[in-house]
């Protein structure tokens, strides 16, 4: 078979594999979101000690494989079955999509938490003196100065880990989920054509560069404000990861 | 409990031990690979020639944007269809080969550090001071040298927490290795929780043994820092 007739005849499932790594993506890097903002505020504002559980799970997603991460949630759930059947929770980790989602979930909520961190931290300390002085309650100081900017700071490093996680998602594919790695190899192996691995590389360089299309369409907008007088500042990279 | 992981035959110590074996040898034979690479891409993206910079943007932009388990099956797949052709080409009785996994890991993982570690280096050949090199120019130094006793020693203090960061990230993506077969850490545990069936207990271990190897590199890599940078005044 030619590469035309590979993407004729299987292009429906590989567009069923790309929606299903966008999905797993997508949720994965909005559930980190939703949870991250909070963490980050813990890891600059709570005690040293009071911080030690959350620098632990941090230090041990940042420091296992996500393959191993991933395995440990999806195999591992195997050996507390009775336990997990008591509470109900055994239809929720049989299924390898949730499995990879709260693997995903997990790693992605510790990079973010670390990403918001510097963004947080990179905030001037005048410009929350002057929510202070004009009487802003530390809740309202949080919402409308400390966030907004520390989120334009993070921006270009998030947009990082978002694509790092979109390249992590193909590791579902180890545990059944057919993503576009899943359906990949579902096509490879019945036809052992090599273009198959070529056109998922395509669609995933696809994916990515129109992501940091709309991100970066979407930086402007959160600095558009500051656009005329100067460019926004950038977060160093966190620690661990390099630049995707 | 402690059995379980008792050297012999009672235990999977001994199991586990020698797929930390293969691990660890993957990622130390992976790195110079990586490095070559890496420099290869940096002095292709800065080149003079249109084609040749050309060539190292596509490389690095290409490699970092693929998920690292599409390369490696690329590449073992690829390179072994590659290779069976060549070699009945050569000798057309020949059956099919194997392409050995600890290659195809090497190759791979190599490819992505190499793409990385290009934009690294990029970053800290671009960050030499320029006065330098002329320096050296004016009193007669050969390219070579000034590339030796100027450039290289100031391109490792900028290059080395990045190249640092990327020989962590590729540790842990030798756990993928164990897909495409290769008797390395991840799929020794593997192995022993097929047998044991408790794979929580076994793939937490891997988890932690990853993560010792992960925490003792960032602990040499802060000492090699701290190495390289001895004789910079700190800003205040």
């Amino acid at each position: 078979m030619n590469p035309i007739e590979i993407i004729a005849q299987y292009w429906p499932r590989l567009l069923d594999g790309t929606l299903m790594t966008i999905k797993l993506t997508f949720l994965g890097a909005l559930i980190a979101a939703l949870v991250s903002p909070g963490f980050a505020l813990i890891r600059t504002h709570a005690a040293p000690l009071a911080q030690a559980p959350l620098r632990l799970y941090i230090s041990f997603m940042r420091g296992t494989p996500i393959l191993a991460q991933l395995f440990l949630i999806f195999y591992g759930s195997g050996q507390f079955r009775p336990i997990l059947q008591d509470w109900g929770l055994w239809t929720f980790f049989r299924d390898p999509f949730n499995c990879a989602l709260l693997a995903f979930a997990l790693n992605s909520t510790a990079y973010q938490t670390e990403i918001l961190r510097g963004g947080i931290m990179g905030v001037p300390q005048g410009e929350i003196e002057a929510a202070k002085a004009i009487g802003m309650t530390r809740f309202k100081t949080l919402r409308r100065v400390v966030f907004p900017h520390a989120y334009r700071i993070a921006w270009p490093a998030l947009g990082n880990e978002v694509i790092l996680l979109m390249k992590a998602s193909a590791l579902a594919s180890v545990v059944t989920v057919f993503d576009i790695m899943g359906r990949t190899r579902q096509i490879f192996s019945r036809t052992f054509d090599f273009s198959t691995y070529l056109w998922a590389a395509l669609i995933y360089l696809c994916i990515t560069a129109i992501f940091v299309l709309i991100w970066r369409q979407a930086e402007r907008r959160l600095s558009r404000h500051i656009e005329a007088h100067h460019k926004p500042r950038v977060a160093a990279q966190p620690a661990k990861e390099p630049q995707a | 409990m402690f059995e379980l992981f008792s050297y012999g035959d009672t235990g999977w110590g001994d199991e586990i031990l020698r797929g930390l074996a293969i691990t660890v040898q993957l990622a130390i034979v992976t790195l110079p690979v990586g490095l070559l690479l890496g420099f290869l891409a940096a002095f292709a993206s800065m080149s003079r020639l249109g084609p040749l910079r050309f060539l190292g943007f596509g490389y690095t932009t290409i490699m970092r944007g693929l998920p690292e388990i599409l390369t490696l099956f690329v590449v073992y797949n690829g390179v072994g269809l590659l290779l069976n052709m060549a070699l009945r080409w050569w000798n057309p009785e020949r059956g099919a080969t194997d392409f050995s996994p600890f290659a195809a890991g090497v190759i791979a993982l190599g490819m992505v550090f190499g793409a990385f570690a290009g934009e690294v280096l990029r970053g800290a050949f671009q960050s030499l001071d320029k006065g330098q090199t002329e320096a050296g120019r004016a009193i007669g130094m050969t390219q070579g040298q000034i590339f030796r006793r100027i450039q290289l020693p100031q391109l490792w203090r900028f290059a080395l927490p990045g190249l640092g960061n990327l020989w962590i990230n590729m540790l842990k993506d030798t756990a993928l290795v164990s897909v495409i077969a290769l008797d390395d850490l991840m799929r020794m545990t593997k192995v022993a929780v097929g047998v044991t069936k408790q794979p929580f207990t076994f793939y937490l271990l891997a988890c932690l043994i990853y993560w010792v190897m992960c925490v003792l590199s960032e602990l040499v890599l802060y000492w090699m820092e701290r190495r390289a940078n001895r004789g910079i005044r700190r800003a205040v």
